[in-house]
């Protein structure tokens, strides 16, 4: 499997999808495909169904989580201090948009290649956290979407059954995003054993003991 | 086993059970159930004793493993890995050295290769050998079949607590090789286990595996089709017991198991009785790779020399890693932005995924066939939960 070759033949028949090979820089040279999130219930359909491609094993899906950062960059810029023109560097800080980004590591059972990662990014962190659900394409992702959604907090639009996975359904956050705090009274909670203990001390003072 | 009193898991089942006169009845089977092999749920709507829908909870036993692992250097996962899969610690280790050596370039040396063979295929050994012992169990053969499986487990666990100081959590493997060498002796008396397990094999298939009540049980029980298999990422025994070709042995050949001459058992039926067959002809299997290992292992250094425990730093990319655990597919997936902790660390668990299937396999059984379903799926949950 040749990612260009994929790339090319996935726009050939896509008409209008934008694609991008990520360059992986670690000795495993696992370069991936980042698909956007309109087209991309659309380009996994057509990975799976190919038959050059036959994308038939969806094995590892997962979250990460990217959040915004500043970078600050050194640029040169001419300036005229006291009548020179000299060339002096100053930082310029920008901040890049955070976003959650979905991996679905695909396999061919038939042709035996892969992994293919298959990416897909949020528009932000916050409101825009929709993405199509694969798990039609693949049940595979059934649960891990699910877990995906626990976690990190994407929610998958098409998902037959989007529900929280391995936390409880009361809970509110999403524990597995860069910037979550777990709350200091996590493990509190007014258990039946003080009320036991209230209840036990009356009926002493009743009973005029202790 | 008793009635429901979650209200958000009712609320969803309600549509089900309220349709008119007919009754059914929705009871939650575990977490506290012997049958679940730990802390798992079933939400189950019967109707009469056919089930007729089945909703698994999971979470019981979540720990966020992975959030854990961000605050971890690489190394210090490691011990951690063993608390996955806690039956088969030593391919948890194996999978996630995989991965960093894939992250990181790590060569590893020729003996450890071989120790990992020896020690990664024991392990399949004892956790086959006592998931059929679990699977008797919960079909109600009490005692003798479990115990016959325990006391094989138990001749293994010698071997691997004598090797790396520990019987479960073994924490042996290291980025680059094997963290000790075999001690003197070992490789004899672990000789002489491999040469005495086919007699148990043999003893045990005589014991039941032509047993009338046993394939009532299992025949023709929670079959599994081989798309379905496929499509649902169903991996392990539980595949190729639907008839899916599909060994990571075979296809990655990772490590030297394209030195060994192994064949893949497949089954035709994919149902009960051929998950649990199936786990007799993976230990035949695996008891050839280990003769062929245990006489051809070399002498040598047991972990890479260029590599540094210390500032262990790879350069910023990602790797996915995956090996055959006798689970199924465990994968692991690592992102490196250049500190000596990973970034995003990820277990891709194959108890979790084989569960997707669950609901299909069981829907129109009777509450019984539940538990011999769960058990031939082959679930640990520390794993399924993480």
């Amino acid at each position: 499997m040749n990612l260009e070759t994929t790339k090319s033949s996935l726009e050939a028949n896509i008409p209008g999808c934008r694609l991008e090979i990520v360059f992986n820089g670690s000795p495993s040279a696992q370069h991936s495909l980042l698909v956007d999130a309109e087209h991309g219930f659309a380009i996994a359909a057509y990975l799976k169904d190919a038959p050059d491609l036959r994308f038939d094993f969806c094995s590892n899906v997962t979250g990460v989580d990217w959040p915004s950062k500043e970078i600050s960059a050194k640029v040169k810029v001419k300036k005229i201090v006291d009548g020179v023109e000299s060339e002096v560097e100053e930082v310029q800080k920008t901040r890049t948009q955070g976003y959650l980004e979905v991996v679905y590591h695909l396999f061919s059972q038939e042709l035996k290649y892969g992994p293919l990662p298959l990416r897909m990014r949020t528009e932000d962190r916050d409101r825009g956290v929709h993405l199509p659900s694969l798990t039609p394409i693949w049940r595979s992702a059934e649960f891990q979407e699910r877990e995906v959604f626990d976690l990190f907090g994407v929610i998958f639009d098409g998902h037959p059954d989007l529900r929280r996975i391995l936390m409880w359904n009361a809970f509110q956050d999403h524990p597995m995003r860069k910037d979550y705090v777990d709350p200091d009274d996590f493990e509190y909670e007014p258990t039946a054993h003080d009320q036991v203990l209230q209840r036990a001390s009356q009926h002493r003072s009743e009973a005029g003991g202790r | 086993m008793s009635t429901v009193t979650n209200p958000t898991a009712q609320s969803q089942l309600e549509p089900a059970i309220d349709r008119g006169e007919e009754q059914l009845l929705e009871i939650s089977m575990g977490p506290q159930h012997p049958s679940t092999h730990g802390v798992f749920r079933m939400n189950v709507v019967l109707d009469g004793e056919v089930v007729v829908r089945l909703k698994p909870v999971f979470g019981y036993l979540h720990r966020n493993h992975e959030k854990i692992a961000e605050f971890e250097t690489y190394l210090g996962s490691m011990p951690y890995t063993d608390r996955l899969d806690y039956i088969c610690s030593i391919t948890n280790n194996w999978g996630y050295a995989l991965a960093v050596e894939k992250l990181a370039g790590i060569q590893v040396p020729e003996r450890a290769e071989y120790l990992r063979v020896i020690t990664g295929e024991l392990t399949r050994l004892q956790n086959h050998a006592s998931l059929i012992g679990f699977l008797l169990q919960d079909m109600g053969s009490s005692g003798t079949p479990l115990m016959y499986a325990f006391r094989e487990r138990e001749k293994i666990l010698d071997l691997f607590e004598e090797l790396t100081g520990a019987r479960m959590m073994c924490n042996y493997m290291r980025f680059g090789g094997c963290r000790v060498d075999m001690p003197a002796g070992w490789l004899g008396r672990a000789k002489k286990v491999v040469q005495e397990f086919p007699r148990f094999l043999d003893e045990y298939e005589r014991l039941l595996v032509g047993n009338e009540i046993l394939m009532e049980r299992t025949q023709g029980i929670g079959v599994l089709s081989r798309e379905l298999a496929i499509n649902a990422g169903i991996s392990g025994p539980m595949a190729r017991a639907s008839g899916v070709n599909y060994d990571i042995r075979k296809v990655d050949k990772y490590s030297i198991y394209d030195r060994f001459s192994f064949r893949v058992p497949l089954g035709a039926h994919g149902d009960v009785y051929d998950r649990y067959m199936m786990r007799f002809l993976e230990m035949r299997e695996s008891l050839k790779i280990l003769n062929e290992a245990m006489r051809a292992i070399p002498a040598g250094p047991i972990v890479d020399p260029k590599m540094r425990i210390r500032g262990f730093r790879p350069k910023p990319g990602e790797a996915y890693g995956r090996i055959e655990s006798p689970k199924g597919e465990l994968g692991f997936y690592l992102i490196s932005d250049g500190s000596p902790n990973p970034y995003r660390y990820r277990v891709r668990p194959p108890s979790l995924i084989n569960l997707t299937v669950l609901e299909d396999l069981c829907i129109g059984l009777n509450v019984a066939d539940v538990v011999a379903i769960l058990g031939s799926v082959d679930i640990v949950l520390g794993e399924v939960d993480r």
